[in-house]
C-alpha cells in the first residue's frame, strides 16, 4: 500500500540504484495500459506478448546503462518504445497486417494449392485415357474433327478447309461427336470427374 | 427498435501481459548486469 505512493521517478531512481523490485511496482501499475495499447495495434495476443516483452527489455537495458533522463515521464517514455516496436514489428512484416482465422470465415476457402496432388494426378490422367478411348469408338469423320478442334486446337474454319467440307458441316459433326459420347458416358456410367 | 451501427471494440479494456511474460522480465533484470570500463559499457548475464 505504501509503495502505491511511490512516484514513478522515484521507483526509476531506486532501480537504477539497484532496487530491482522497484521494476516489479512499475510494472504492475502500467502493464495492462501498455499491453492494452500495443494490443490495440497489433491485434494479436502473441505478437503483443513479444512486443511488450522487447518494450520492457529496452527499458531495463536502458535504465541499467544509466541513459535514461528523467526529462519527461516515466510511462510516456515507455509507450514511445512501445509504439517504436511496434512499428518495426510492421517493418518485418512487409507491412502486411496479419490474417487471422476465425470462426465465421477461412481465407483457406478461398485460397487454395492449385497443383494437384499426386492422386489427383493419376485420377486426371485416368479421366484423359477414358476420354482418349471414348473418341476412338467414334465414327471416323466425327473423330477427325473433334480431335482437330480438342487436340490441335484449331478454328472450325481452319477444319471445313483441311477436310474440305463446310463450316456447318464441321460444326455438325462436331455436335453428333460430343452427343455420341455423352450417350455411351450415360450407358456406361463412366465418371470423368476428378 | 434503434439499430446500433457501432462495432463492439475488440479491445477488451482490461487486457494484461502474461504472468509468465512479466516473470521473464523480471527475471531478465535480475540477470542483467552492465558493467562500465573506461567510458565503454559491457552487459553481462548472471544465471
Amino acid at each position: 500500500m505504501r509503495k502505491k505512493l511511490i512516484t514513478d521517478a522515484t521507483l526509476v531512481s531506486s532501480y537504477i540504484k539497484g532496487d530491482e523490485s522497484s521494476l516489479e511496482v512499475l510494472i504492475k501499475r502500467h502493464k495492462q495500459r501498455i499491453y492494452s495499447f500495443i494490443y490495440s495495434k497489433v491485434y494479436d495476443r502473441d505478437i503483443a506478448e513479444d512486443v511488450f516483452q522487447d518494450t520492457f527489455i529496452k527499458v531495463i537495458r536502458t535504465l541499467k546503462r544509466g541513459k535514461y533522463n528523467e526529462e519527461g515521464k516515466f510511462l510516456p517514455w515507455v509507450m514511445r518504445i512501445a509504439h517504436n516496436l511496434v512499428i518495426d514489428h510492421f517493418r518485418k512484416n512487409n507491412r502486411m497486417p496479419k490474417f487471422q482465422n476465425n470462426g465465421d470465415f477461412s481465407i483457406f476457402s478461398v485460397l487454395s494449392d492449385t497443383s494437384l496432388n499426386a492422386e489427383k494426378t493419376i485420377i486426371k490422367e485416368q479421366v484423359e485415357e477414358d476420354v482418349r478411348r471414348l473418341i476412338e469408338e467414334l465414327p471416323a469423320d466425327q473423330k477427325e474433327v473433334l480431335v482437330m478442334r480438342m487436340y490441335q486446337d484449331m478454328s472450325f474454319k481452319e477444319i471445313s478447309e483441311r477436310t474440305g467440307v463446310s463450316i456447318n458441316t464441321a460444326l455438325g459433326r462436331m455436335r453428333y461427336a460430343l452427343i455420341n459420347m455423352r450417350k455411351v458416358i450415360e450407358k456406361h456410367n463412366i465418371i470423368l470427374t476428378n | 427498435m434503434a439499430k446500433i451501427y457501432s462495432e463492439n471494440s475488440k479491445i477488451n479494456k482490461k487486457m494484461n501481459p502474461k504472468d509468465e511474460t512479466i516473470s521473464f522480465i523480471l527475471n531478465y533484470s535480475k540477470a542483467l548486469s552492465v558493467i562500465s570500463y573506461k567510458k565503454i559499457k559491457f552487459e553481462a548475464f548472471l544465471n
